[in-house]
């Protein structure tokens, strides 16, 4: 199956919350409302600039979260969702303390606590659906799609009305790209979304300093062998010395 | 209760008592709450004092271990060696402390095995997990000869003392690696941690840090030591090692200088903000003010001065620790975090807890004794040092 994604028309949400009611049936979660995201909230609705901006887990291309992650509880799927496994996980949290987004949340009063955050209806997915938020949203404000076709029509729509739209598709570039794109009327540093990310992949940054390490093992090694090997010769020549002198003392 | 038991019970005695039995409740509400009834963390600040503290901290107030073993054994410099044992003492202490904190920190200790077969190399709390493993495995080994003495077992003991240096040689490396990995923890997050903190060169600053701090334990701990069991102070010794700190940390300002200027960040600096003022007061505490003492004869060849040089070096590397992981992040996250005081109490638990076994384990094991430099060797090495 190809990639997936969603493409979010910040201009066309009407901020009525069926997504986040669709999203706590579709994975059974208490029917409370909540404002931000949470262990039983995988998607909110922000309210920024009378414009209604909808939160959910980016699924990124390369997905900090699984980089992280000691034991590999997380995976990007080839249909573009990152899903976790709870079964792996040893709650280190440090997928929620690296995630750019700061999208995964935890279950802080439970004795065997998960992180949790969007599945992407994963399994929904695979059998051909879309995911329920889509499919709950009466304003057509997220579809969801093929990734290469939603960037093309994101590009189209931006386009072809240049006058309304920003001309940025968030989530396009950033951190190397994400699955759930934003396209926007107002300037995405003013509804709340972080615009100073890079371009770069985050994962890049930590496998920079751990590539090092066989050389480091390798190099550190050799170099703690030979100077041990130096500084013990020495220390066995000078009391070899100090033996010949005292022969010779005896000697003489 | 028995007078007499009364009686011997001092001051820091019972401070000890009184915090570890407020750490053991703090624990209780910890495994029957959940981190949530214990803790402040909260999903937009999910490592707080614990992981500053107890690991961060921890790891790095634990490095007198590899240096001095390095100094003694690789560089063979065995005038040393009276400050070997109490070092790898503490650093063992120092490490079984830290996985004692891992387990109260992590959301599913129980599953700590799974970082055994459930691989993933390119996450650096993988590369962490294995460090913490495999030297404190290193560090049991080091540790031991200690304990077989004392029970007279001389086959083990010749087995482990022939593998020495191959030993040292895997602490030094997994310590090297360890220490900055910790780090590396924080290259992830260039959006949340603060630019006076970010840098590319963290596993380098920490590394450096933590060699620094680990001079500064040793000279701490063996006088801490000397007052506790009566015993005689190695005072050239640390005296050199004080030396060897201050170059380190002559090294680290050079470095963060380079590194400011490379970043173009020099701006940082003067910014009127709290992260500024924390920067400095590391920076004044950990590095400037031990360098000044340092370079005075009249405090650097007093005992107390070279204590309080050492301590400032401590001081400033927790107030660096700290700031990384916590008040550096802070900004970042968009939320603000406070200890509650069940992390507190865990938190001074664990450290008194570490007193505790210290002094336990010197007053019962062979661990100052093994060596005694005679007084005429002192005097060479202080003629050698001025």
């Amino acid at each position: 199956m190809k990639s997936k994604a969603i493409l979010v028309d910040i201009t066309k949400c009407i901020g009525c919350k069926q997504c986040e009611a669709a999203c706590k049936a579709q994975n059974k979660l208490p029917e409370v409302e909540e404002t931000k995201l949470s262990a039983t909230a995988y998607t909110v609705i922000d309210e920024h600039e009378e414009r209604y901006v909808r939160r959910l887990c980016m699924h990124c291309k390369y997905p900090t979260c699984e980089s992280v992650c000691p034991v590999g509880a997380f995976s990007k799927t080839e249909i573009g969702a990152v899903v976790y496994d709870s079964h792996k996980c040893i709650g280190c949290r440090y997928c929620m303390m690296a995630c750019p987004f700061q999208v995964p949340t935890y279950e802080w009063m439970s004795l065997t606590p998960k992180v949790q955050k969007c599945k992407f209806c994963y399994e929904k997915i695979l059998e051909g659906g879309t995911t329920a938020c889509v499919e709950a949203c009466p304003a057509e404000a997220a579809i969801f799609g093929d990734y290469n076709d939603l960037i093309k029509e994101a590009h189209r729509i931006i386009s072809e009305n240049p006058d309304k739209y920003v001309n940025h598709i968030y989530g396009e570039n950033e951190v190397g790209g994400t699955s759930i794109l934003y396209i926007s009327d107002v300037p995405f540093e003013k509804l709340g979304f972080k615009t100073h990310l890079e371009t770069q992949p985050l994962p890049e940054l930590t496998w920079s300093a751990l590539s090092k390490i066989p050389s480091i093992v390798m190099v550190g090694g050799t170099l703690l062998y030979g100077i041990w090997w130096i500084t013990n010769r020495r220390k066995e020549v000078v009391e070899f010395e100090r033996k010949l002198k005292e022969n010779n003392e005896e000697n003489n | 209760m028995d007078k007499s038991f009364l009686s011997r019970l001092t001051f820091w005695k019972s401070v000890a008592i009184i915090l570890i039995t407020l750490g053991l409740y703090s624990v209780f509400i910890r495994f029957t709450g959940g981190l949530g009834a214990a803790t402040n963390l909260s999903d937009e600040f999910p490592w707080g004092l614990w992981l500053g503290f107890n690991i961060l901290c921890g790891v790095g107030l634990s490095a007198g271990g590899f240096t001095l073993c390095g100094i003694v054994y690789i560089f063979n410099l065995k005038d040393f060696k009276p400050l070997v044992r109490p070092a790898i003492l503490t650093a063992f202490l120092g490490y079984l402390l830290v996985i004692t904190a891992l387990m109260i920190e992590l959301g599913r200790p129980d599953k700590i095995w799974h970082t055994l077969i459930m691989w993933n190399p390119r996450s650096v709390m993988f590369e962490v997990a294995w460090c913490v493993m495999l030297y404190t495995t290193v560090l049991a080994l080091e540790f031991s000869p200690i304990v077989l003495e004392r029970l007279g077992w001389k086959t083990p003991l010749k087995i482990i003392k022939s593998i020495t240096i191959p030993l040292v040689i895997a602490g030094v490396l997994l310590s090297t690696l360890h220490q900055s990995s910790l780090g590396s923890l924080y290259l992830i997050v260039p959006n949340k941690l603060y630019g006076l903190w970010y840098s590319e060169l963290l596993p380098v600053f920490f590394f450096i840090s933590a060699l620094t701090v680990g001079c500064g334990m040793v000279i701490i701990e063996s006088y801490l030591s000397s007052r506790t069991f009566k015993r005689e102070l190695e005072f050239p010794l640390l005296l050199r090692l004080g030396q060897v700190m201050v170059i380190l940390i002559m090294v680290n300002v050079v470095v963060k200088f380079i590194d400011l200027m490379d970043r173009n960040s020099f701006d940082l600096l003067f910014l009127n903000r709290t992260e500024t003022y924390l920067y400095w007061l590391e920076v004044f505490l950990g590095l400037i003010v031990p360098f000044i003492m340092m370079n005075f004869k009249k405090i650097r060849f007093n005992r107390a001065g070279l204590f309080y040089s050492a301590l400032f070096v401590i001081l400033g590397f927790i107030l660096n620790r700290m700031n990384v992981s916590v008040t550096g992040m802070e900004s970042g996250s968009g939320a603000s975090y406070l200890p509650s005081w069940m992390e507190v109490f865990i938190t001074m638990a664990i450290v008194s807890l570490g007193f505790v076994a210290f002094t336990l384990i010197g007053k019962y094991f062979p661990v100052f004794s093994e060596v005694h430099t005679p007084p005429n060797k002192n005097s060479q090495i202080s003629k050698y040092i001025v």
